[in-house]
């Protein structure tokens, strides 16, 4: 029987999709049960006292977490984060409840046997509750005691080696997709970058001394299934410099009706005829594709890799071969000023163990940020707020066209006087000669 | 700057400002040190590590304290 009543939870269960105080409800009632005899490490109540918490919440309008905490496991500023209830007397099992961030494999690879391992960790040492995964890609466990915290650090760094993620003014988990490892699309090796950054910038990641969070994300090809341009600080898309490669034969395949577009993906309904000029060409944003005769041809200097072409014709459109990635910057979520998508900083750089050029972007942004930087103020609110000149000259990057925002209908750039030959000085009588005031 | 004397500096000042506030920004303190940031860091992380300060974490923003001061620690060691 459930420890606290719970109705204003309860309702939430009576909609449409799964819920997770069904979830929650069933945690609460296993570890009461405790099939596995577990000598639990936190109150065995922890989940029960969690619904409890969460109805009062719900009742008074108001969170009873306080804010913040001290906690952590020793030499670490991030990765665990301190969260304390309001009403301990109330709800004992939650009177410490920190989060702890594990950092995910690369592409979010990991065998049952991890998993399992995790969960075991997890349900002796914590309240069992996971998030898989936090929008940083974390594994996140949700609840446990201080006493708890370097138990729980010691087993994940020696028995699964296994790292915490970052949190706080950190350089945050640096997440990935699957990449080369399943995915014809990737530009370059997504998981080899993110993983040699993970362990070169393991400062960063583990100790805070940054303005606010940073993001890394690596996304191979511009697809964006992490959302890197989106989500991160600092995007890392694959693209390109060369053609898209055209197989003519695979193309007529697809307008004749025998390879499936898409890869079969929208197989379960019937949309009549697959029409290359309707689906295909008449959706390229920049109208860079056309027919000529039977030949499809592309004006690659146009292409701006939506990628919309070759994922409905992947066995006719592969990515070209001379490949790489773009560096955007400035990413973030709404806090202030609203969302903001990345900016490109560098077009194309080859991704290539050791990865030098890239480093030296990153940190020359770094220090740029760091002493720049207000507290609490995201590298794209910096860029905002001091132009993105300024980030130009602090990285040594050339202005380049593609930095123009939309070059095609503005191409208002500021120049300063040591850029423009013989400077701003005019002789103004000379100039009123022939301009009248 | 020797870490000694740093620390020394950072200790000072901290303490004249413990009565409005007791944590701090690694900015705050990269500006008592006169430092630029990533010079910095290395002697704050280290008195991290002796124990004279400890970093408080709102789970997005992390700040510095004097080790035992402010608020949260009384909080956080009532049981």
């Amino acid at each position: 029987m459930a420890k606290h009543k719970t109705p204003m939870l309860d309702q939430l269960e009576s909609g449409p999709w799964p819920s997770f105080v069904s979830d929650l409800k069933a945690l609460a009632d296993e570890r009461t049960k405790n099939p596995k005899k577990l000598d639990f490490q936190v109150p065995v109540d922890v989940v029960d006292d969690l619904l409890g918490l969460l109805e009062l919440s719900f009742k008074d309008g108001a969170t009873h977490w306080k804010h913040g905490g001290i906690v952590g496991v020793f030499g670490y500023g991030g990765g665990v984060i301190g969260r304390y209830c309001d009403q301990p007397e109330m709800f004992p099992g939650v009177a410490h409840f920190h989060t702890m961030r594990v950092n995910q494999p690369g592409g979010k690879f990991y065998t049952t046997e991890y998993l399992r391992n995790l969960c075991d960790l997890w349900d002796l040492r914590g309240s069992g509750m996971t998030n898989m995964h936090g929008s940083t890609g974390d594994i996140i466990f949700l609840g446990t005691r201080t006493d708890q915290l370097e138990e729980i650090f010691f087993e994940l760094t020696h028995k699964f080696n296994q790292d915490l993620g970052g949190s706080g003014s950190n350089l945050r988990t640096p997440s990935d997709c699957i990449g080369a490892a399943r995915c014809e699309y990737a530009c370059y090796d997504t998981q080899d970058l993110c993983f040699t950054m993970t362990n070169d910038y393991q400062d960063e990641l583990h100790r805070p001394a940054f303005p606010y969070k940073f993001k890394f994300k690596f996304d191979g090809c511009p697809n964006c299934c992490v959302a890197s341009i989106a989500r991160s600080d600092m995007s890392f898309i694959g693209t390109w410099r060369d053609d898209i490669r055209i197989d003519q034969e695979a193309v007529q395949s697809y307008i004749g009706g025998e390879i499936p577009p898409n890869a079969g993906a929208h197989m379960s309904r019937d949309w009549g005829k697959f029409d290359i000029q309707k689906e295909v060409i008449g959706l390229c944003p920049t109208e860079c594709m056309r027919m000529e005769g039977k030949k499809l041809k592309i004006d690659n200097k146009e292409c701006n890799r939506c990628m919309h072409c070759i994922n409905v014709m992947p066995r006719a459109l592969r990515i070209g071969k001379d490949r790489g990635l773009s560096i955007l910057v400035g990413a973030k979520a709404p806090i202030l000023d609203g969302a903001q998508m990345g900016s490109l900083l560098v077009p194309f750089v080859k991704a290539e163990a050791p990865y030098e050029e890239i480093k030296e972007v990153i940190e020359k942004v770094w220090d740029w940020w760091m002493e720049e930087g207000k507290n609490r103020e995201r590298l794209g609110e910096l860029i905002k707020r001091q132009g993105f000149q300024k980030l130009l000259e602090a990285t040594g990057i050339a202005p380049d066209a593609r930095h123009v925002k939309e070059p095609r209908s503005n191409p208002y750039i500021f120049w300063k006087e040591e850029e423009v030959e013989g400077g701003w000085t005019r002789d103004v009588n000379e100039f009123r000669k022939h301009h009248l005031r | 700057m020797e870490y000694a004397e740093a620390k020394a500096k950072v200790i000072e000042e901290l303490t004249k400002k413990l009565k409005s506030k007791s944590k701090f920004y690694f900015n705050d303190l990269a500006g008592i040190l006169e430092m630029k940031p990533r010079e910095a860091k290395k002697l704050i992380n280290d008195m991290v590590t002796d124990g004279t300060l400890e970093y408080w974490s709102s789970g997005s923003t992390s700040m510095y304290g004097l080790k035992g001061t402010g608020k949260q620690q009384a909080a956080e060691h009532e049981e």
